[in-house]
C-alpha cells in the first residue's frame, strides 16, 4: 500500500511538472469515475459487514473442519458470497486449517473470495456491464473449483 | 459521465445509502449499549472495510486518470492488443501481480485498459491475475500457510485464469461497449 501510495505521489509530481493542465484533466477523470461508484460500493461494503457480522469464526470453523464433499462446497459458496481483505482471510485460513480444514478445502475458500464476487457484483457491473461481470464471475467460479480441485490431486 | 445524462430523482440517489446508515446506526446502538455484539462487530467490519477502501481506491483512480490522459493509445494497442501474445498476457499478468488491493480496485485499471485497446482476454488475464498473484498478497499467503500451499494454488491458478480470459473473450460478441462508470476516454 505504502508502495501504490509513493508510485501515484510519483507519478502526480512527474506529470504536474511535464503539463499542468494534463494533469488536471487526468485528476478530474479519476475523481469522476471514483464518485460514481462510490455510492454502489458503500452499500455493499455495509450489506456485506452486517452479513459477515451474523457468521461467527466458530461456525465456519465447524462447517468446514469436517470431512467429505460437504466442507468444500459451503468453501465455494461462502468464498463466492464474502468478502475479505487477504490480510483478515489468510489468517482466517490457518485457523481453520488448524481445526481439520484441508488444503483444497482452503484453496476453494481462497480462490472464489479472491476470484468471484457476488456481494460486489453490482459495482463490477458499474464498471464492466451485468453481462461481463456475470460471465467472468460464472467462469471464475469454475475455476476456482478446478484449482481446489488440482490443489487435492497435488497435496492429497 | 456523458454530460446530458438526466439527474436521478432524489429516493434513487440515496437508495445506495440506506445499508451504510443501518450499518452505522446499529454500530451506534450497540456502542451505547456498551453490550450488544452483532452491533459491534458491523461496525468493525464496516471500519476494515471503509480502511482498506480509502487506502486503495483514490490512488487507483488517480494513476486510473493519468493513465488515461497520458498513454497513447496505439502503445496500449501495440503491447497488449490484437496480435501481442504471450507477451502482452506477460505484461498483464506482471503488471497486477506487482498491485496491491481488493479486486474491485482493479476495475477501473480494466476500464481503462480496455478503452486503450487492449484484447478483452488480455483485461480478464488482468483482473485474474490481480486477484490471485499479487505479490504482496503472496507474501502474506506463505507466512500464514506455507511455502507448498502458495506455490501449489499459484501454479495451478495461473494457467486457469489464463485459460477462462481466452474463454470470456470467445463467448462475449465482437466491439462490446463498456458502461465504464463515467470518466475515462476512448483517445
Amino acid at each position: 500500500m505504502i508502495v501504490l501510495l509513493a508510485v501515484t505521489a510519483a507519478a502526480l509530481a512527474a506529470s504536474l511538472l511535464a503539463d499542468r493542465r494534463k494533469t488536471l484533466a487526468g485528476v478530474r477523470k479519476g475523481l469522476a469515475m471514483f464518485l460514481s461508484v462510490l455510492p454502489a460500493l458503500a452499500g455493499v461494503l455495509a450489506g456485506v459487514s452486517l452479513l459477515l457480522a451474523a457468521v461467527t469464526p466458530a461456525m465456519f470453523r465447524d462447517v468446514l473442519g469436517g470431512s467429505g464433499p460437504i466442507p468444500f462446497v459451503v468453501a465455494l459458496l461462502v468464498g463466492s458470497v464474502a468478502l475479505m481483505p487477504g490480510f483478515i482471510a489468510y489468517p482466517l485460513a490457518a485457523v481453520l486449517r488448524a481445526n481439520g480444514a484441508s488444503d483444497p478445502v482452503l484453496a476453494a475458500f481462497l480462490t472464489t473470495l479472491m476470484m468471484v464476487g457476488v456481494a460486489t457484483l453490482p459495482v463490477e457491473a458499474r464498471f464492466l456491464g451485468w453481462r461481463i461481470a456475470l460471465w467472468r464471475n460464472t467462469l471464475a467460479f469454475v475455476g476456482a473449483v478446478a484449482v481446489a480441485i488440482g490443489m487435492a490431486a497435488v497435496l492429497g | 459521465m456523458s454530460g446530458g445524462r438526466p439527474r436521478r430523482l432524489w429516493p434513487a440517489r440515496l437508495a445506495p445509502w440506506v445499508l451504510p446508515a443501518v450499518a452505522l446506526a446499529l454500530w451506534a446502538g450497540s456502542a451505547a449499549s456498551g453490550s450488544w455484539d452483532y452491533g459491534r462487530r458491523v461496525g468493525a467490519n464496516l471500519g476494515e472495510f471503509a480502511i482498506e477502501m480509502a487506502s486503495f481506491l483514490p490512488a487507483m483512480f488517480l494513476l486510473v486518470g493519468l493513465f488515461d490522459v497520458w498513454v497513447p493509445r496505439a502503445t496500449i494497442e501495440r503491447h497488449l492488443g490484437r496480435g501481442s501474445g504471450v507477451a502482452g498476457v506477460f505484461w498483464v499478468v506482471l503488471l497486477a501481480t506487482l498491485q496491491a488491493g481488493p479486486l474491485y480496485a482493479a476495475f477501473p485499471v480494466a476500464v481503462a485498459l480496455w478503452r486503450k485497446g487492449c484484447t478483452p482476454a488480455n483485461v480478464f488475464i488482468y483482473l485474474g491475475a490481480f486477484s490471485a498473484l499479487k505479490v504482496p498478497m503472496l507474501t502474506f499467503e506463505v507466512g500464514f500457510l506455507g511455502w507448498r500451499f502458495s506455490l501449489a494454488r499459484t501454479a495451478l491458478s495461473l494457467p486457469v485464469f489464463v485459460v477462462l480470459g481466452y474463454l470470456l473473450e470467445r463467448l462475449l460478441p465482437a466491439g462490446l461497449e463498456l458502461p465504464g462508470a463515467g470518466g475515462a476516454t476512448r483517445g
